[in-house]
């Protein structure tokens, strides 16, 4: 019994980093602009098919390609804000929801025209680590080993660098931000980007992983919504926290009981967090 | 009643008529249009007793998941169902003994996968389209909402890609499938591991939490303890599963000699891969769907020794002698004929069940109505009721029974094994025995 | 009685109405119905979830739970208990009302994005347990023996009987939406919707006021829910609780207008009749969820208040219209 739990613990802790990679991407743009990104499944899909078209044709090493991705997926972030968000930065929730929804249409209408629905492998391995009675797939230690420096990085960037600040202060009180002389669009933007980024690097670290399709990034969405809230919506180091804590009671609660009570042992927790703790575990932005 | 708002009211009230009158654009004007066409079933009897010559289209309506998650196999089944039609209309025709040709030619939009428009969608075939005959939609929940419009128009069904035995107990009496039901999906697997190690007794059953999932692992459940076997773990685990080491970790605890289930192909695929990572000491593996794709075998190593039921695959051997041995008559073309065809149109790729399926689903029309020797619907399905043939895609032949008429009770499944051959992956028939083109690798690991 | 000959509730229901009446006079009748029925289901479903969204400012994203729950519970009375169509509907409407109204004491404490999220998680809770409920079928849910149909009057008789329902359901949620809007009750909601703080200030009892505005306007589709899954004859967890269509129903409201009678009714319409043409044309058939997509990004970025709230800040002879 105790090897069990503490495989399934182990287990659950390196799934639970990306997935809280994946949310903080979700928690950073909401923290910054109010605006929950409906577009965030779509774009995780867009980072598993970034990662599994240049190992499969330019036969780059995926934690490589992960980078390159990283980097369009800031891009793409970018024009998706000016496209989509920018004009209803200001407007009612309801509309930056549907405006990024219709991102998440036409991403999925495109992959699915691209791509099919069917899945995709990338057929990469790192071997097996064996410690004691512990084994653990290379791969997945290597990508959740990626999440948590990719996480120090947006410390360090949010906290060292003056764009980071800059960030940090439009979160704030945007219209004082402005006051300041920050041009708040375009810290807006660069906001959004590394958002997008950060579901895109996520998504790219799961193809090396697990197999992926197309619609493969509706489910991390939810689960971004769940750690989101677990750990405080607004608030980047909640999510990798909600991430951890997520990836435990997957890991643990099958041990206990069948597996198919894990999504409402969730989704009832995600419910009772937001009615008794609604700032999160870690508390967020007032 | 102020005469202020009567003006903008007519306006508004005009506006919802041309709101209705477009709303049914093609619906509206269709009948119109097709008023000729509508007549023409009628028409066709009347023609159908002229002399030689006379050629009629029959069409044949669906709905294909073009987008969604069965998109897929759906696309597949699509497939084989155009190169049947191609291959009779190029052969020109079914020739009728009045000398009446019939052709074919197809309808079809995309039910993206979900139900809500099926049944709009298949009324619309019915009605508007004037379809003949249907072929299901992918997946057994679409097929249950689509057979209530095809019975209510009588318009016969055949059914393909939809397993589950329930959608054949609701007292439908046209609607008839071409698979082998999902009660007899997994029994093959259990009967080649008794075959193959009489000790193994303790089998885990972890499978997907969907209808088509549960039905085919509960059947095979109450098999396998028929049989003498241990059911160590009875797992359902979340269609949206990505991540199983949780349910790795649990299989590992119980230790069984045997792993059977699975589901669709995405967690299927995930669910070896993580098997073979983790490195779980397993004998025996069996799979749903999954195993049986081609591109399974993008897992690589995961794949090897991973077996899974297939409703057909291009080395089953059905053929006009194993027809004669059997006793039954061969319709249609032969395995090889299929695949080279198939292969030839799409750069090599073998041909998935699924393709199979359509084309199946496609032949069997075919020969009920040469059967019937006429278009009449009501013909049609008597010689469906008798149908007992054997064609590439296996035996042939329905349940007629009142409680679950159009089941499919001929046809059997094959069980595959990907297996390593001079460092390639290759897919190869292991059960039943008659058809094996390998010996099984066992155990696997 | 003078309070309901008004144009505001006049153009919607005569709106339905035509639409209603249209499979009668249509050459194809059955197909006229089947497309009728997905439109009419579509606006009544939009204006339910306006009572809540429109009206009171709560964006209710994971609504399609009470379409699930109260499905669930008619189909069970039905196939389990043998009830006839009409006491199961009621009990669907029931069920998801009861449902709602315990719902509601906790989340509609919360406010903006994070009732949003607990909505979508009430979803996928109720989702989740139902696949875990034996006696509702699990995973594979429940079917209907075609014979039942047979009660009314063969398949052909159910299917316009029940067409006929849906078209009475969305007369009836027109009327109770124009009546909410209409009365001081709406008034209330609006005035929750446009400050809640202030709202409480000026003595709207806002926790009595949001809860009834979300019961109403879950009780609708529990009852729809019932009569769709009948005419199916099948329910399954994907089908009763999918967020997608959920999220299609608020979209529907955005291009009508949120927060008016006509809007949901004309967005729900327009927007399924979209649908289908770009589904069932031969040129848009691969890229319908594309082109939809663009369009709906081309309505939320310049015309967000809806059709409807377009033309009343166009003039005010509109404003007195349309509701």
């Amino acid at each position: 019994m105790g090897e069990v739990l503490f495989t399934s613990a182990v287990d659950g802790l390196l799934i639970g980093i990306i997935y809280g990679l994946a949310a903080m991407g979700l928690t950073l743009i909401f923290g910054v602009m109010d605006v929950i990104n409906l577009a965030h499944g779509p774009l995780i899909a867009l980072g598993m098919f970034g990662v599994y078209l240049l190992f499969t044709i330019l036969g780059l090493n995926p934690f490589i390609a992960v980078i390159l991705v990283a980097v369009l997926g800031l891009l793409l972030g970018v024009v998706i804000y000016f496209v989509a968000v920018n004009r209803v930065i200001d407007a009612p929730p309801l509309s930056s929801l549907l405006s990024t929804f219709s991102v998440n249409m036409i991403i999925i209408g495109v992959g699915t025209a691209l791509f099919t629905t069917s899945s995709y492998n990338v057929d990469y391995t790192l071997g097996t680590v064996e410690v004691g009675f512990f084994r653990a797939p290379g791969a997945r230690i290597a990508a959740s080993l990626v999440a948590l420096l990719t996480t120090a990085l947006l410390y360090l960037f949010l906290y060292r660098t003056r764009p980071g600040k800059y960030v940090r202060a439009v979160a704030n009180n945007r219209i004082a931000a402005e006051l300041m002389g920050i041009p708040s669009t375009r810290i807006l933007a660069l906001a959004f980007g590394i958002g997008a980024m950060l579901a895109i690097t996520a998504g790219g670290l799961i193809a090396t992983i697990l197999p992926i399709n197309i619609l493969a990034g509706g489910s991390y969405e939810l689960k971004s919504f769940v750690i989101v809230v677990l750990g405080g919506l607004g608030n980047p180091l909640g999510a990798l926290l909600g991430g951890l804590i997520l990836g435990l009671i997957e890991g643990l609660v099958p041990v206990f009981m069948k597996t198919t009570w894990v999504p409402v042992i969730e989704y009832v927790l995600f419910v009772l967090i937001l009615l008794v703790r609604p700032q999160g575990l870690l508390g967020a932005k007032e | 009643m102020s005469r202020k708002w009567i003006l903008p009211l007519i306006l508004v009230l005009a506006l919802a008529l041309t709101l209705a009158a477009c709303s049914g654009n093609q619906a509206a004007e269709a009948p119109k249009a097709e008023q000729p066409k509508a007549e023409q079933p009628k028409a066709e009897e009347p023609k159908a007793e002229e002399p030689a010559g006379k050629e009629v289209t029959l069409t044949i309506g669906f709905t294909a998941s073009q987008t969604g998650k069965y998109n897929v196999p759906s696309t597949r089944q699509t497939t084989g169902l155009q190169m049947w039609m191609d291959d009779v209309n190029n052969a020109g025709g079914i020739k009728l003994s009045d000398g009446t040709v019939v052709k074919f030619k197809s309808v079809f939009y995309d039910d993206e996968s979900s139900k809500e428009r099926v049944q709009e969608l298949y009324t619309k075939l019915a009605t508007e389209d004037n379809a003949d005959f249907f072929i299901s939609p992918y997946s057994s929940g679409l097929t249950a909402a689509s057979a209530v419009i095809a019975e209510q128009y009588g318009i016969p069904m055949i059914t393909t890609g939809a397993a589950s035995d329930s959608v054949y107990k609701q007292g439908y009496t046209v609607v008839y499938q071409a698979y082998t039901p999902a009660s007899r999906y997994l029994t093959g697997a259990i009967d080649l591991l008794m075959n193959l190690d009489p000790d193994a007794k303790k089998v885990a059953f972890v499978y997907e939490n969907s209808k088509f999932a549960t039905s085919v692992t509960e059947a095979a459940k109450a098999y396998a303890e028929k049989n003498g076997f241990e059911v160590v773990l009875f797992e359902g685990y979340d269609p949206e599963t990505k991540d199983f080491n949780a349910v790795i970790n649990k299989i590992e605890a119980a230790a069984p000699d045997a792993i059977l289930g699975g589901g669709h192909f995405q967690d299927g695929s995930t669910f070896a891969r993580q098997l073979y990572e983790k490195g779980t000491k397993v004998k025996f593996i069996s799979l749903l769907v999954a195993p049986p794709e081609p591109t399974f075998a993008e897992l690589g190593d995961a794949a090897v020794g991973v077996t899974g039921p297939s409703q057909w695959e291009p080395a089953a051997k059905y053929s006009p002698e194993s027809a004669k041995a059997a006793g039954l008559e061969w319709f249609g073309p032969t395995g090889e004929e299929f695949t080279e065809a198939y292969k030839a149109a799409h750069d090599g790729e073998e041909p998935s069940y699924h393709v199979a399926g359509g084309y199946a689903a496609g032949l069997i029309l075919q020969k009920a109505i040469m059967d019937a020797d006429s278009i009449d619907k009501d013909a049609v399905l008597k010689a469906l009721d008798a149908m007992d043939m054997m064609i590439f895609f296996g035996h042939i032949k329905f349940d007629t029974s009142a409680e679950a008429h159009g089941l499919q009770i001929g046809h059997e499944m094959v069980l595959i094994q990907w297996q390593k051959e001079d460092g390639k992956l290759v897919k190869q028939v292991v059960w039943p025995k008659e058809g094996a083109t390998a010996e099984a690798l066992y155990p696997i690991r | 009685m003078k309070r309901l000959i008004r144009p505001g509730l006049l153009i919607p229901l005569a709106m339905i109405l035509v639409l209603a009446v249209w499979p009668l006079l249509s050459g194809n009748p059955a197909s006229a119905r089947e497309a009728a029925f997905t439109l009419i289901m579509s606006m009544a479903l939009a204006a339910s979830l306006n009572i809540i969204l429109g009206y009171t400012g709560y964006v209710s994203f994971g609504h399609i739970v009470f379409f699930g729950v109260g499905g669930y519970a008619g189909f069970w009375a039905i196939t389990q208990l043998g009830w006839h169509i009409l006491p199961a509907a009621l009990l669907g409407g029931l069920v998801a009302a009861v449902i709602a109204w315990l719902l509601g004491l906790a989340v509609l404490r919360l406010r903006g994005a994070y009732f949003a999220l607990a909505t979508i998680g009430i979803l996928e809770a109720m989702k989740a347990l139902v696949i875990n409920l034996d006696f509702l079928g699990g995973p594979v849910g429940m079917e209907l023996h075609f014979s039942e149909y047979k009660r009314y009057g063969g398949p052909m008789q159910s299917l316009w009987m029940l067409y006929w329902a849906m078209v009475f359901m969305a007369i009836l949620v027109v009327v109770v939406s124009y009546l909410i809007k209409t009365s001081k009750f709406g008034l209330g909601l609006m005035a929750i919707r446009e400050d809640e703080d202030a709202a409480e200030v000026m003595g709207v009892i806002t926790p009595r006021a949001k809860t009834w505005a979300y019961v109403l306007s879950a009780v609708f589709p529990g009852i729809i829910g019932v009569i769709f899954f009948f005419k199916n004859g099948n329910i399954e967890p994907d089908s009763a609780f999918r967020l997608h269509f959920s999220i299609e129903w608020i979209v529907m409201i955005m291009l009508g207008g949120a927060g008016t009678v006509l809007g949901p009714v004309l967005g729900g319409g327009l927007y399924q009749w979209l649908r289908k043409t770009l589904l069932t044309s031969p040129i848009f058939k691969d890229y319908q969820l594309v082109v939809a997509g663009v369009m709906l990004l081309l309505i939320v970025l310049f015309v967000p208040t809806g059709i409807i709230g377009w033309l009343r800040a166009r003039s005010a002879k509109l404003r007195r219209v349309f509701e």
